[in-house]
Formats: C-alpha cells, structure tokens, sequence
C-alpha cells in the first residue's frame, strides 16, 4: 500500500457512498408516488442511477420520494443544487429525458428548459 | 441492476440494539427483499452505535436521511414496501427526516440530541461499516498514518499532539503528548505502545462504543503513536466482557495487515508495526496502568507504586505508552486537521470533545459527544431530555465510583477536566448516572463503595481495610444505627485512604462519600438522627402501613409477603405486623386500590 493506492480506493469508496455524503452537489429526487410509479417513475430512477454510475460521476446522490401532488405532469423529478432552497422541477420524464438531463444538468450545469415545469403555467 | 444501489439502510449493531434484537430486523429486512426481489437496489450495513440507545433498535436510511427508532420485525413488511420500494417514509416509526419536516418540528426535544454535539471521536460510529475497510478509507481512514509516515519526523507528531492540547480521555487527564515526549525521550531499541480499553466504570460504555463502531481508527491512532515514540509492537487490553468489540477489533487486525496498514514496511517507509489483542477478565484494578501492564504480562492484576512510570519502565521493563481508546481515537483528526483546529474546541484547559454515557434516570440514555465546555445542565437537560416521569432531578454521579455527585446548583458549570475536580467530581472515563428524587444519596455512596471495596485488588492496606470499614459505616447508618460522630470518622478516614492508597482505585474510591458529604449532609443527618430516608429506599427506616378505610380485604398483600406478616380476612381491613415486617415493599407494590403507604 502506498498513497497513491490509498487516495484510488477512497475515491472509489466515495462513489460507492456518496448516499450517505453530506455534500452532494446535486440531488436527484424522483416522485415514487402511485401515480408516479405507474407513469414510469421507476424506469426514471433507474435510468438517473445508472448514467451516474457509468459516467463515474461524483457530488450525485439519486433518491426517491412520494406524491407531490403534480399527477398531470408524472413522473416528475426534482434536481436539488447544493445551497440553494428551490429544486429545479422537471415533469414528464421518461429514460431518455433523464438522460439529457443527466448531459445537459448535472454534467453540463444548464438546466434543460424544454422539461421544466414552471409554475402559474 | 450493477453498480451502487439505490438506498443504504444502516441497521445499527451497538451491544444495545443487539439486545434489543436488531439482529433479526437485519433477517426480516433481508428477507423481505428477498421476497420482493429487490436485494440488489438496496444495501443493509451494520453499523455500530448510532447513540440513540433509549430508541433502539434504530435504523437510519440514505439517501433520504430517514431514521426509523423502536423497530420491531412486523414493521419490516410495511417499510420495505412503502418506503423502500414506493419512496413512502413509513411516518409512525421514524424519528427524524430530511423529507419529512413536519416530524422534525413535532420532534423538536429529540432532534435536539442530535443537534447540541459535535462528533469527532464518534464521526464514524453508526455511519460506516464497521467490518469493511474500504468504508474507513473512504472516510479519510489510514490518511493521516500516511501523511505522517511520507512527510514527518516522530518529534514533528509529538510536537503537534502537545500543541494540540490533547489530555488522557481515561479520566486523570494527563496531557497526552507530554506522555508522548517522555516515551519517545526514553533510551531504549524496544518500546510498546497499549491501549487501555478495559472500560470498567458501571454506566460507562465509550470506549466500547468505538471500538465496536470503529476499531480502524484506534488501530491508526496507535500506529501514529508507535511511529511518534519509536515502537514497534501493541496492545490492545480488552475486557472478556465486550466480545462484540473484540470479534470487531480482530477483524479489523487482520483486514489492517491484508491492505498493508500494519506489518513490516508500512507505505513503503520501513516502518513496522503490528497489534495484538490482550483479554482482561475485568477486574475494576486492571484500567490501573500497572495493573494492566502486570496482566498483560501474564500476572496477576495488581498495581505497583510509581516510579518508576511505564514510560521509562512498562511492559517487560521496556518503555510503554499508555492511553485510553478515546484518546487514540482522537489522533487521526488531529493529524489530519492540524493542532490549531482541535485546540480551537472546547475551553482554555481543556481541549476537543468529550464522548458521554448517559444513564439513569434520564429519557434519553445513550451515547454522545460533546465539546468540552459544554454544561451539564445542557448535557442532561437539552441532550439527555431531563428526568423522566415528571420527577424531580437530585444529582448526577460523573466518573462512575471514583467520581462524586454534582446536585442542581452546579449545573451549569462548563464540563473540563478542572472544573469538575473542584466540585468533587472528576472526568472519569465518561460515564454520567442521572439521579432523581427517588434516590437516596447515602444508599447511593454505600452502593458504589460496594463496588469498590469488592474490587479493591488487597495489595495495600488502606484501599483493603479501609474501604470495608468506610462501608460498614455507610452501612450502619443506612440501617438507623448512625452517630453522629460517625460522620467525622468517616470524613477523616475518607482522606486517609485517599492519602495512602497506592493506586488511583483507592485515591478515589472515597469521593463518592465526600461528595456526598459535602453537597447532602442533610440526608446523612436525616438517616442518623430522625431515622427517616427521604427517598424512602432504605429499608429499615421506611415503614409500610395498611389504611383501613381504603383497605378491600382482597387479601393480595397477604398472598404476596415473602414473611407471612400480613393477616385480615374477608370484610376485615388487613394489618401488617410490623415487628415481622422486613419492609420489601412487595405489598405496596402489589395493591391494586393503593392502601398502603410507605413513611
């Protein structure tokens, strides 16, 4: 063992426990609520963890939720920036929705307007 | 599905949650993900000690920060399917959540015991993998052995350990880097460094707590000590009765020498170091430094005087370094963090945090860690909940049975190592026993002198003889037959012991009865010349009396007297004869309608 080996197996270790890191820069949250769920929520959750662990990507933590009371627009997904209140809402997402958000969001840091949900619409 | 799962359900694995079975919550949990076909999307890990012991078994679930108390293995079925697999915290059983912030509000008393600590020592227990490495690792685990083993020199570690402003976390509060100084200073080509992990205070479980939750970080915190003094060999002495930390410990060992943490030319540098586990069979004397030296070496535990101290001749003669396993635990962060971070917690004398064992009559029994400098009143009142059932708070026994009693009009002293010495108390191991008024405080002094004087190794005269007949004053007057002289001889013979005992056992058995003395010598007085224990607890002064008009002739009083002396009968009130009464209480416990009343 020496640093180097050291600093590979942490880094590894925090990919794996990111859930339960405190500092994530994103957070990923999935309505899994009845009728999110039979909209196709858990697709969604699914397909955001996977890209997140074959893009290797850290600061990320994938979790689930309930009902928020958004049917019309399941399954809805809600992106938490790190510091910052007000989740950025996306609503009828499907796997390849969450991938460009995946893309364009979490790695690219532009949130993707043509899945938002702006309220008062 | 490869990769990381979805959630992490940390089940914890503290010997309190063991005996409150989270064991077979563990089995449930695993076989209801079975059932449902959803093993791989979630994680279950054993962790250890979480704190909360009072609301145990306890689970906390990631990422949602869900933290489910009380479980029972019926509640799994429901858990797993609503929260698990729908995202629906099951609400009834949780305790705090991040997605749930009404429970938080209404919670607010609880939360606070989670909210007024800072967790160094405790940072890793209850959220890793106690038996994974990799998971130790990942929370900076064996970094700071690293960065000191590549880029600093032993005088460079002990220097930072002083300015730290570390001290013994065993109880005397000796500064740990200048016990550091000594062994490093000390001529010799074989040195040792032990662990004192023979927790022995009734009401104190730290130093099993983290070795149970973190065995890692006391194997890294003595190898940066063995580098820093120039040892190459440990010890870690454990009492047989933690076999939860030992298995724990062991398999860190041996995961420690699989990465190459420990064994010859640790990160490349050529340095050497291995442990060893050394099983006490819990005597009390053996948390005394040469007692434990003497039982590591295959003798009897019995203290020898000092000079010469461990450092200069220890284990098999050689220069030993002796510290507690929260001490230990404390090096990495320093390490890592740098001395001007831990010495900027807690107060001028006293620096970093202290880990707690709350119990007695608390609400919130558990285990938590605070800065030094905290209150006792936030301590027990803010963390710990108060007392319960709406009872009134006496005193709070801090050390254990070297300790004293601390009554409410010190409660709010900031908790250092001086602060608590001149009230009659002392830091002790950590172990904080909540007192309320059901407590009688003489009984309470005769208790722990029991204790000591049962655990009183014999070698010297004083702590042998002395401590019986301390106890068979404190006797005497438990039982009504106390003068009022008494009470002098007790004090001075107090000091004697104190005075001439040869080790720290009886230097501080008697503190319990001075402070007690000193803050309830109304109780004392009370016991001697009324005859009466406000408490009610002993025995011989608490009489039982049968009231006549509220009396039913149900006869159970009767049925229930171990000695026969209750006699009535149907439509008859009963009567107690007191002089057969041995005053056990049974019938006052057992009448239905409340006619007896104890005076």
């Amino acid at each position: 063992m020496n640093l180097e080996e050291l600093r590979k197996l942490r880094e590894k270790g925090q990919r794996e426990m990111m859930q339960r890191s405190d500092n994530a820069k994103y957070r990923i949250v999935v309505g899994m609520g009845t009728s999110g769920i039979a909209a196709g929520a858990r697709e969604v959750l699914t397909t955001f963890i996977e890209e997140i662990n074959s893009r290797k990507i850290k600061d990320v933590v994938v979790m689930q939720t309930g009902e928020k009371g958004y049917s019309s627009k399941e399954p809805v997904v809600e992106v938490f920036v790190h510091e910052e209140k007000e989740p950025v809402v996306y609503g009828n997402i499907n796997p390849e929705k969450a991938k460009r958000i995946v893309t364009e969001h979490i790695v690219g840091g532009v949130i993707v307007e043509d899945y938002q949900v702006v309220f008062g619409d | 599905m490869a990769g990381v799962p979805k959630l992490d359900v940390l089940i914890c694995g503290g010997a309190s949650c063991i005996s409150n079975h989270s064991h077979d919550i563990k089995d449930t949990i695993h076989e209801e993900l079975k059932k449902k076909g959803i093993e791989e999307d979630v994680r279950v890990i054993e962790t250890g000690c979480m704190g909360p012991c009072e609301l145990g078994p306890v689970m906390l679930v990631y990422p949602d920060k869900v933290f489910y108390q009380r479980l029972k293995p019926e509640d799994i079925g429901n858990i797993v399917e609503n929260h698990f697999i729908k995202g629906r915290p099951v609400e009834e059983k949780i305790l705090v959540s991040e997605t749930t912030r009404a429970i938080i509000e209404k919670e607010q008393e609880d939360a606070d015991f989670f909210k007024k600590q800072t967790k160094i020592v405790l940072s890793n227990c209850g959220r890793i993998d106690p038996e994974n490495i990799e998971e130790y690792i990942t929370e900076n685990g064996y970094a700071a052995i690293g960065k000191i083993l590549t880029s600093s020199n032993p005088d460079e570690v002990v220097e930072t350990i002083k300015k730290s402003g570390l001290r013994g976390r065993g109880g005397g509060g000796f500064p740990t880097g200048r016990k550091w100084e000594f062994v490093k200073n000390a001529e010799n080509d074989q040195k040792y460094v032990v662990c004192n992990a023979d927790e022995g205070d009734p009401g104190a479980f730290m130093d099993r707590s983290v070795l149970e939750g973190d065995p890692h970080c006391i194997i890294e915190g003595m190898s940066i000590a063995a580098y820093a003094v120039g040892a190459n060999k440990g010890y870690v002495y454990i009492r047989a009765e933690y076999p939860l930390a030992i298995t724990r410990l062991e398999h860190a060992l041996e995961q420690a020498r699989e990465y190459g943490f420990l064994g010859e030319n640790i990160f490349e540098t050529g340095f050497s170091f291995d442990i060893e586990i050394r099983i006490g069979a819990g005597a009390f004397v053996c948390g005394e430094e040469t007692a434990l030296i003497s039982s590591i070496e295959g003798g009897r535990g019995n203290p020898r005087p000092r000079p010469p101290f461990p450092a200069i001749s220890g284990l098999w003669g050689k220069p030993t370094l002796l510290n507690n396993v929260e001490t230990y635990a404390n090096i990495r962060h320093i390490i890592l963090n740098g001395w001007e971070w831990f010495s900027s917690i807690g107060t001028e004398t006293s620096k970093g945090t202290k880990v707690f064992a709350l119990s007695g009559k608390i609400k919130n029994t558990g285990l938590i860690e605070v800065p030094m400098g905290t209150t006792l009143r936030e301590l027990i009142f803010d963390i710990g909940g108060g007392v319960p059932d709406g009872k009134k708070f006496k005193a709070v026994q801090l050390g254990g049975p070297s300790g004293g009693c601390v009554p409410e009009e010190y409660l709010d002293t900031p908790i250092d190592y001086e602060t608590l010495i001149e009230l009659g108390a002392m830091m002790g191991s950590g172990g904080v026993i909540v007192m309320d008024e059901d407590t009688c405080m003489v009984n309470t002094a005769r208790f722990f002198l029991d204790f000591t004087k049962s655990e009183s190794c014999g070698k010297c005269v004083p702590c042998r003889v002395g401590l019986v007949k301390l106890y068979d004053m404190l006797d005497k007057i438990v039982k009504g037959n106390g003068e009022l002289e008494d009470l002098d001889k007790l004090e001075s013979l107090c000091y004697s012991v104190k005075k001439t005992s040869l080790c720290g056992l009886g230097q501080t058995a008697p503190n319990p009865v001075l402070s007690t003395l000193k803050y309830f010598k109304n109780e004392y007085l009370e016991h001697i010349q009324d005859h009466t224990c406000r408490a009610k607890v002993c025995a011989d002064l608490v009489t039982y009396t049968i009231i006549p008009e509220a009396c039913r002739s149900c006869g159970i009083c009767a049925k229930n007297c171990p000695v026969d002396c209750i006699t009535g009968s149907k439509g008859v009130p009963y009567v107690i004869n007191q002089d057969v009464c041995i005053s056990c209480g049974t019938c006052y416990d057992v009448c239905p309608f409340d006619s007896i009343i104890k005076e």
